[in-house]
């Protein structure tokens, strides 16, 4: 995706990871800033389905050539889908990583928890 | 069996069943081939001796349940082929012998040919490790010589030869750590490394089982101090620790560091990495530290073959000797006054072991002990003395106007024999980047500086000439340098498409990673 | 000014002018005076070039070497031949002096060559994913057993007594750092005894990995089929480390089902030089690539379109990745690697073979001739490619080694320290250098010597010294 974008309908952590609320049930990715920082994506290690994320901490990696990053959970809950999609082509996480670049869907655990994250507007305007 | 790769080799001739004969144009371009590439059914290079003993069935011998189904598919080639081929791909390898190679932190000085000579010795290069001790005197003498010189340059007592390389000394000396604090009853959890450590640091340290903590660097480039106090506690084993740092500044808080880390039980590690600055100056053990490993490979010449061998050789202080790996090379008197003898000890109720097998790098050994009798005090002294003459030349060239704008010093101060610059106002104003800055140095046959390291430097650029290069291989460095600037200024995009004219082109590492190919199919 | 540096006084005085100092001395402001040496190093002067070369051919004159003894010395080094070729390209300054390809532009030579290394190991090996080599043997176990504890994070490692006394001494040295508990499982009848693994096995909840060797250091073959196959029914891995000069006809890991395969590159082009440098070889299946150590070369294009090479998969490695690595490897052995696959490439597909066939018949000629000694009998009957184990009725086979040496022949490795349980053990190995005449004369110096000790006689002037 050639130019920043930061969709209004998502939530967002300060760490560079957006969460979409669909009821009980989010979506999680990373944002443009991320994918643009780490240049062409080579590699999505992804979690197991069923495992636990945790609001804050890391639950998979992403690789490009030379850097690697973890990837932070918004909100904490249970995996109930991975992109699989992301083994073949990593690099829609580059391309549309607010689409086809989705990593995994959480059942959520303490929707209150969207609270904390930041709005569209407030993380573009950290990002400087 | 001939194997053609799926990947055809670009330019040649055209695949076998061609309707035309090849146009000279194709012809040119030289296919690049893998040795699997040019194998022929039938072709040899080797011919075994002759069986002079009487034939045995072979399923008698080894059943052939135990034999494997079908032979590695080994090339077939002739000699002259071999020959060809290999000498052929040596000519695309820049190389130390051939230009200038200003990597920081790497020490790439002149490789002296005279060490061949004697590596190739049949007394060293056909001895067998397990040899009697009574029957390989001079290679036991030669490894004591060396030690002792190592010890004498480090400030410390005593000198293990095991460690295969820089990162397997550090986990040598991590690990002696570890015994060292076990012995004493206690158990630390943690290790202190600067944000600018090299990453073989952290990685050893996991390895060692020990969690990394970070300590933070000061703004004049030493180690923060309020940040070292507050983070070294009882739960820390060890501070590892390289000085002069990979920003190529000297620490002058070295015995305040030291002192901070002694105070709380913890051992302080010397990377010796950046040793190239201090040979015959200061040394290591003066500066408070326990542990000290040497790269045999970085000041002392042995070659670096392309990414090794090297050697990583630690010295100890006293309270450390306990627990080197074993064998260690020892010295006997013996009682009627005669001339010394030398002996593999292998009763060492504390030591940690061994990291490896036998003992040691010995080919390496030769090299670096030819250089250090070659080069004697004085020698090694001057050699230190040259290496951070030279840096800090090069340094002022490249703080002239038209270069420091756009690449300035990082930190500002006398550098050691290294320096790190920062291409961060060059991408700014030029738009190109350090990376942009190093392809087109592949143009001008010099090999670029370390780039993107250390870390804590945007767009670093970490130079170090060392001490076996003349001052006119400087001037020409910065004259390019500036040039390139000049030259970015009017069109950055030759430097964003350099290099262009070495052999190959920028490679594409993304589709190398994303699908690797690790080897010929066949 | 040395004869390596070149910065003349009038060199000198315009640096140091152009830096803003008067002396080079100043440029060490930052070291403390309290730090200073303050005076030379306590070693000896410098010496010219020839007077450094007369110096070490002295010290190489006091060493015996293969040169000056026959020599039946193995335990995981041995004295093949290395071809003149080897020597001449790998003198050559592209190959002998640069550094890590880490601008792969200037290194497409360094690189290829350690793709078609892999190529040979993987070939070797019968595994699809190799390095570009680690330091040498036993470290290489070391290795095996940090990838087993990344993939499946288990704290037992089983090692058979088979395995190089060094590898298993690395892997306890190791151990310190990583938690993992190294348990043996001992031999029967000279191989490993798989009802002693099946009861150290268990329930194989806890077990990481199982660790074998091929031939094992007593020479014997293994059969590693159902010893990896019993790793896997506990979920653990499977690693042998291999001789690689028999895997040229012995069963492949790849096929025995072995998850990792390691072992010493020494006998691939590389010298025996006190024991190094050598180089490790690593290779493993494709489910642990992005947990192997060290360098890979990859294949791709550049912006032409070209073919090229470049280091791949850098995201496990210590520059990168740093306290997460898959190993703190940096510099590991990339000359000693061109060697072996520039040797692999000589041998080719059927000289490997014949080497190896060659090697099994001398090798059971000799076991033959050395058990009929009276006061020798063979440590074990298994198949032997190598390398074979004798027990000596002998009260100490120190002094019997002693006596073939005073005779210019090195019978081999004494096994008492290694293997207390036996100690009339002596490991005899061969290569393709050890004739017919040489394995003759050995029987004949070693069954004097034996007969000797056994008889009592006294020992001759300059044994036993």
């Amino acid at each position: 995706m050639a130019d920043a974008s930061y969709p209004d309908d998502l939530l967002y952590h300060a760490e560079h990871d957006w969460a979409r609320l669909d009821g009980d049930v989010a979506t999680f990715g990373i944002t443009w800033y991320a994918q643009d920082s780490l240049g062409e994506v080579v590699f999505f290690d992804p979690p197991q389905a069923g495992g636990q994320v945790r609001a804050g901490e890391s639950y998979a990696e992403v690789e490009s050539v030379k850097a690697v990053s973890d990837v932070i959970a918004p909100l904490s809950g249970e995996i109930v889908e991975v992109n699989d999609a992301l083994g073949d082509a990593p690099e829609q996480i580059n391309e549309d990583p607010y689409g086809e670049g989705w990593m995994v869907k959480v059942r959520l655990s303490d929707p209150s928890e969207r609270d904390a994250l930041l709005s569209a507007a407030d993380y573009a305007a950290q990002l400087d | 069996m001939s194997a053609q790769a799926p990947s055809a080799p670009d330019g040649g001739a055209p695949a076998g069943g061609a309707e035309r004969e090849p146009t000279t144009d194709e012809l040119l371009v030289e296919p690049v081939l893998t040795i699997y590439e040019r194998s022929r059914e039938g072709r040899r290079a080797f011919a075994a001796p002759a069986l002079d003993v009487p034939a045995r069935p072979l399923d008698e011998l080894l059943p052939p349940a135990l034999r494997r189904a079908a032979p590695a598919r080994l090339p077939e080639v002739s000699e002259p082929e071999l020959v060809r081929h290999y000498n052929g791909i040596s000519k695309r390898n820049f190389d130390l012998d051939s230009g200038f190679y200003p990597l920081g932190s790497c020490t790439m000085k002149h490789n002296p040919k005279l060490h061949e000579r004697v590596a190739a010795l049949p007394g060293n290069a056909r001895l067998h490790p397990l040899q009697d001790p009574r029957r390989a005197q001079g290679a036991l003498e030669l490894m004591w010589n060396l030690q002792e010189t190592l010890a004498e340059i480090a400030g410390l007592p005593y000198v293990s030869l095991q460690p295969s390389a820089g990162s397997h000394g550090e986990l040598a000396g991590v690990l002696l750590t570890r015994a060292y604090h076990e012995d004493r009853g206690e158990r630390r959890t943690k290790v202190l490394t600067p944000d600018t450590a090299h990453g073989t640091n952290p990685a050893t340290v996991t390895m060692a089982g020990y969690e990394v903590v970070k300590v933070g660097t000061a703004p004049d480039g030493g180690v923060d101090l309020d940040d070292l106090r507050a983070k070294a506690d009882d739960q820390v084993a060890c501070l590892m620790l390289t000085n002069p740092n990979t920003l190529g500044l000297f620490d002058a808080n070295i015995a305040e560091i030291a002192r901070i880390v002694h105070g709380v039980g913890a051992t302080l590690y010397y990377d010796g990495a950046n040793l190239n600055a201090i040979m015959g100056i200061t040394r290591p053990g003066d500066m408070g530290f326990d542990i000290v490993h040497f790269n045999l490979h970085k000041s002392f010449t042995q070659p670096h073959g392309g990414g090794g061998p090297g050697a990583g050789p630690i010295a100890v202080s006293e309270r450390i000797e306990p627990f080197l790996p074993r064998p260690q090379v020892v010295r006997r008197e013996p009682a009627d006054g005669g001339p010394p003898s030398f002996d593999l000890d292998h009763e060492r109720p504390k030591s940690i072991g061994k990291l490896r097998g036998f003992q040691g790098n010995y080919g390496v050994f030769v090299r670096s002990y030819a250089y250090i009798r070659s080069l004697g005090a004085a020698g090694l002294r001057e050699a230190s003395e040259t290496a951070v003459l030279n840096a800090n030349y090069l340094l002022a060239l490249l703080k002239r106007a038209g270069v420091a704008e756009h690449l300035p010093v990082a930190y500002d101060r006398v550098c050691m024999h290294e320096f790190v610059l920062s291409g961060a106002p060059m991408r700014r104003e030029l738009g190109i980047r350090t990376l942009d800055l190093a392809k087109r140095l592949l143009d001008f046959k010099v090999h670029p500086p370390t780039v993107y390291f250390p870390l804590l430097v945007d767009e670093a650029l970490l130079v170090e000439p060392t001490e076996t290069e003349t001052k006119e291989t400087l001037e020409r460095f910065a004259a390019i340098v500036a040039a390139i600037l000049r030259e970015a200024a009017d069109d950055p995009e030759i430097a964003r498409q350099a290099p262009s004219t070495t052999l190959v082109r920028r490679l594409d590492e993304a589709k190398a990673a994303k699908q690797p190919v690790i080897r010929q199919p066949l | 000014m040395t004869v390596y540096t070149s910065a003349t006084d009038a060199d000198r005085r315009a640096m140091l002018d152009a830096i803003g100092v008067a002396s080079v001395d100043e440029l060490f402001a930052d070291v403390p005076p309290a730090l200073r040496l303050g005076r030379p190093l306590a070693l000896p002067d410098g010496m010219a070039e020839q007077e450094v070369y007369e110096h070490l051919r002295e010290l190489a004159a006091r060493n015996v070497s293969a040169e000056d003894e026959i020599s039946f010395l193995g335990a995981g080094m041995y004295d093949h031949y290395v071809p003149a070729l080897i020597d001449s390209i790998l003198q050559r300054s592209e190959f002998l002096t640069p550094y890590t390809p880490y601008q792969p532009e200037v290194s497409q030579g360094g690189l290829q060559a350690m793709f078609e290394y892999q190529t040979a190991i993987s070939e070797l090996t019968g595994l699809p994913v190799s390095n570009a080599s680690v330091y040498e043997g036993p470290s290489a176990v070391g290795a095996a057993a940090y990838l087993a504890k990344l993939a499946n994070g288990r704290a037992r490692v089983l090692v058979s007594r088979g395995v190089h006394p060094h590898s298993r001494e690395t892997l306890r040295t190791l151990a310190a750092g990583t938690g993992q508990e190294i348990v043996e499982v001992p031999l029967r009848d000279g191989v490993t005894d798989p009802d002693a693994l099946a009861a150290a096995l268990g329930d194989g909840a806890d077990v990481n990995a199982l660790i074998l060797q091929q031939p094992n250091f007593l020479g014997a073959v293994e059969d590693l089929e159902p010893l990896a196959a019993a790793a896997h029914g506990v979920g653990a891995l499977a690693i042998c480390a291999c001789d690689p000069i028999p895997l040229g006809i012995l069963r492949t890991p790849g096929e025995c089902g072995i998850d990792v395969a390691v072992g010493e590159g020494q006998t691939l082009g590389n010298r025996l030089d006190f024991g190094g440098p050598s180089f490790g070889f690593f290779a493993a299946t494709e489910a642990h690539l992005r947990r192997m150590p060290g360098r890979i070369a990859g294949e791709t294009k550049d912006a032409d379109g070209r073919r090229g090479f470049v280091l791949t998969l850098q995201t496990r490695e210590q520059h990168i990745r740093r306290e997460k690595a898959t190993s703190n490897i940096c510099t590991s052995q990339a000359l000693n690697a061109l060697a072996g696959v520039i040797y692999l490439s000589w041998l080719g597909r059927r000289g490997l073979v014949e080497l190896g066939e060659l090697l099994v018949q001398r090798t059971a000629y000799a076991r033959d001739a050395l058990a009929a000694i009276d006061g020798i009998a063979p440590l074990h009957e298994q198949p032997v490619v190598r390398e074979l184990a004798l027990e000596l009725d002998v009260p100490d086979v120190a002094r019997v080694v002693e006596r073939c040496a005073a005779e210019g022949v090195n019978p081999g490795y004494p096994l008492a320290r290694d293997y207390p349980e036996h100690p009339g053990g002596l490991l005899v190995a061969l290569t393709e250098r050890r004739t017919r005449e040489q394995i003759d004369r050995l029987t004949d110096v070693l069954a004097r010597a034996v007969a000797a000790e056994r008889s009592g006689a006294e020992t001759p002037a300059g044994v036993g010294a």
